[in-house]
């Protein structure tokens, strides 16, 4: 929609045919105008940072793989000193996810992962557009406004993990003005409401801004229209805002979601590891690996990392989410294709 | 430039057309309390700019609430921690003094996620300046799917990350330094850098570096030349994020490190124990928090503008 801001190519002016650089013959091939020069410098360009990236995230994927195909047991070493000895168990890690004491933990906080993600996100993205909505309104004072809602953006998750646990003391400031006696920080659903409102305070705002950047590039001309014909505010937020915030709001809703499936810093500062009510996969997985279960451990991260990547992929292919900015490339390209035919045929009046 | 121009130039149209009072349902998009209007044009108007400030208020309030109450705990005597007063009664800064005395080791910490943080950023740029140059200039096949997996990759779970590094750093003796956090710290700042530059670079017309080139530059010189100053908004905007996406990453400091003196900021002050068992010091952690938070603050207060656009340019298309 605005990507089509930058300058339309001047090419199609007469004096200007040479574009097509003249030093390096351009090719065209099945696929635009690509050049073999262009092709090995983007790989000299994009090698350092694909081979980062294989180093940090390919390798640690692949080494969880395997470690979670492995489980320390303590045996007696050749010299009959007891040992961690690792032996290769197939996939009874996996097999482990579903049943005794494991799997009891693990379909836990497969839950509370599932159901923190699903409350948050929900919460966020209502809250989040009920403040897009009240800033777009806003004329005076919205640079202050703007900075304001950075500020629970840009709190550390760990301090603000802090922040909401001496809130949530149980002599603290939120008792005080409830007039409770709740034990916020302990175990049960109090201290899971804790964690949720302290993850929508920090991410609703984030949703807001996204989503008021999406309603700032709908012209007003629209709404003029749908005054003429009568449509009232709900209408109007109905049938024009929502609509054109969608792809905006779908972007924004996957990260919150994948965010919030590796939830780990602020049930763990807020509420502390190994509380049943609250811990995550993240947690899960780290407190295993804590115990030197690295076996199991990675059963667990992998098994979250499936989970981060169905959401992933149901959003973008299931709803379209455009994540890439794929339908901008294309474009570009395009553009800069018909930009290379004009300039042949200016070649070709010549 | 071209974004922004077109994004105020909507702004104003969009203002235009919201303040052309009109439908009468209008004002509920802050007070949605707010009565079917049949009164007079004027008198609805005062009601609409009423009902727009209380949203602000309730706006301000939400956001800086919690944060303001970080701020006047820390300035609290330890004796009156719990008073629930809106400004500390003796003002004092024996929270700070303690966090600063020494045994706690903080003003290291601090320089630790200085250290950690600054180098992560300077790498992640590095690499993703030629990156994004490579996907937004150069024509090359399978230009999306480099780009999906670059952004697939910061979808990637943290803690599938830590668990088998943990193990490598380990064997190769890593635990305890700064690589140990700086390197895992990059698989998710490169994608940051990469998808944000991509975006800026993206925006920025190819006629000026065509025509560099046509006075006879070469493509590198016309990148390091043109290409590169006018993106050095963008290149500043993605370091301020990426540094403070490191500055705030919590679980991978925490796995990698157990020495108190190599600690980044944000986990010394979740492991900040007082000297009695039964009693946190919940002043000296918020003075610690303020600490960590404020030049954040102060960084979202000065670059505000280039903050949001940074955030939302990649989602707003």
């Amino acid at each position: 929609m605005t990507t089509t801001t930058t300058a339309p190519p001047a090419g199609a002016q007469p004096g200007t045919p040479q574009t097509a650089s003249p030093a390096s013959p351009r090719k065209r091939g099945h696929r635009g105008n690509r050049t073999p020069g262009e092709g090995r410098m983007a790989a000299l360009l994009l090698s350092p940072t694909l081979l980062v990236l294989a180093l940090v995230i390919v390798y640690p994927l692949l080494a969880a793989v395997h470690q979670s195909l492995y489980r320390a047991e303590s045996g007696l070493d050749a010299d009959g000193f007891v040992a961690d000895v690792e032996s290769f168990v197939g996939l009874a890690n996996y097999a482990d996810l579903f049943v005794g004491e494991t799997g009891r933990r693990f379909l836990n906080a497969l839950g509370n992962t599932t159901f923190f993600t699903l409350t948050t996100v929900f919460l966020e993205t209502v809250l989040g557009l009920c403040l897009a909505l009240a800033m777009n309104r806003a004329f005076r004072g919205r640079s202050f406004l703007r900075a304001s809602i950075l500020v629970p953006w840009a709190v550390p998750t760990a301090v603000s993990g802090l922040l909401w646990r001496w809130i949530f003391q149980s002599d603290g400031i939120a008792n005080t003005l409830l007039g409770s006696e709740i034990l916020w920080t302990a175990e049960g659903n109090a201290s899971r409401a804790a964690i949720i409102i302290a993850e929508v305070w920090k991410t609703a705002p984030f949703i807001g801004l996204l989503v008021l950047a999406g309603m700032q590039v709908i012209p007003g001309e629209v709404y003029e229209a749908a005054k003429i014909d009568g449509a009232g505010w709900w209408r109007q937020l109905g049938s024009i805002t929502l609509p054109l915030v969608k792809p905006t709001l779908l972007v924004a809703v996957l990260f919150r979601m994948l965010d919030a499936l590796r939830m780990f810093d602020l049930p763990f500062v807020l509420i502390g590891p190994g509380k049943e009510s609250v811990e995550t996969l993240s947690m899960l997985a780290w407190d295993e690996s804590n115990q030197l279960r690295y076996g199991s451990a990675s059963a667990f991260a992998i098994m979250l990392f499936l989970y981060v990547a169905v959401v992933a992929i149901v959003f973008v292919k299931v709803l379209g989410a455009d994540v890439t900015g794929a339908k901008e490339l294309k474009l570009i390209s395009k553009k800069s294709r018909t930009k290379a035919t004009r300039t042949q045929k200016a070649e070709a009046t010549r | 430039m071209t974004i922004s121009d077109l994004r105020n130039a909507a702004k104003d149209s969009g203002a235009s057309g919201a303040s052309g009072a009109g439908t009468p349902g209008a004002s509920a998009a802050v007070g949605r309390s707010g009565k079917p209007k049949t009164g007079k044009p004027k008198k609805q108007r005062t009601w609409r700019s009423y009902s727009v400030y209380v949203g602000l208020a309730l706006i301000f309030a939400y956001c800086l609430a919690p944060f303001y109450w970080m701020l006047v705990s820390s300035l609290r005597r330890t004796a009156d921690i719990f008073d629930n007063t809106l400004l500390p009664a003796p003002f004092s800064l024996e929270n700070y003094a303690k966090v600063f005395d020494g045994s706690t080791m903080f003003g290291q910490a601090l320089l630790n996620s200085l250290i950690v943080a600054g180098t992560t950023t300077v790498f992640a740029l590095l690499l993703g300046v030629f990156a994004a140059y490579a996907i937004s200039r150069l024509n090359f096949r399978f230009k999306s799917v480099i780009l999906g997996v670059i952004i697939a990759t910061s979808m990637f779970p943290g803690i599938a990350v830590v668990v088998p590094l943990l193990r490598l750093f380990t064997d190769l003796g890593w635990i305890n330094t700064y690589q140990a956090m700086i390197v895992p710290s990059l698989s998710f700042a490169i994608p940051l850098a990469v998808w944000n530059l991509t975006t800026f670079m993206k925006a920025l017309p190819f006629d000026l570096e065509e025509a560099a080139m046509i006075d006879g530059c070469t493509k590198w010189q016309a990148f390091r030349r043109v290409l590169l100053p006018l993106a050095a908004p963008g290149v500043f905007t993605t370091a301020i994020l990426t540094f403070i996406h490191s500055w705030n990453e919590f679980i991978i400091a925490l796995s990698m490190i157990n020495d108190p003196r190599i600690q980044t900021a944000t986990v010394a002050i979740s492991k900040f124990t007082g000297a009695t068992e039964f009693q946190a010091p919940f002043g000296e952690q918020m003075a610690a928090g303020v600490i960590v938070t404020v030049p954040l603050v102060i960084m979202v207060l000065i670059f505000q503008r280039r903050i949001v656009e940074g955030l939302t340019a990649g989602a707003s298309k």
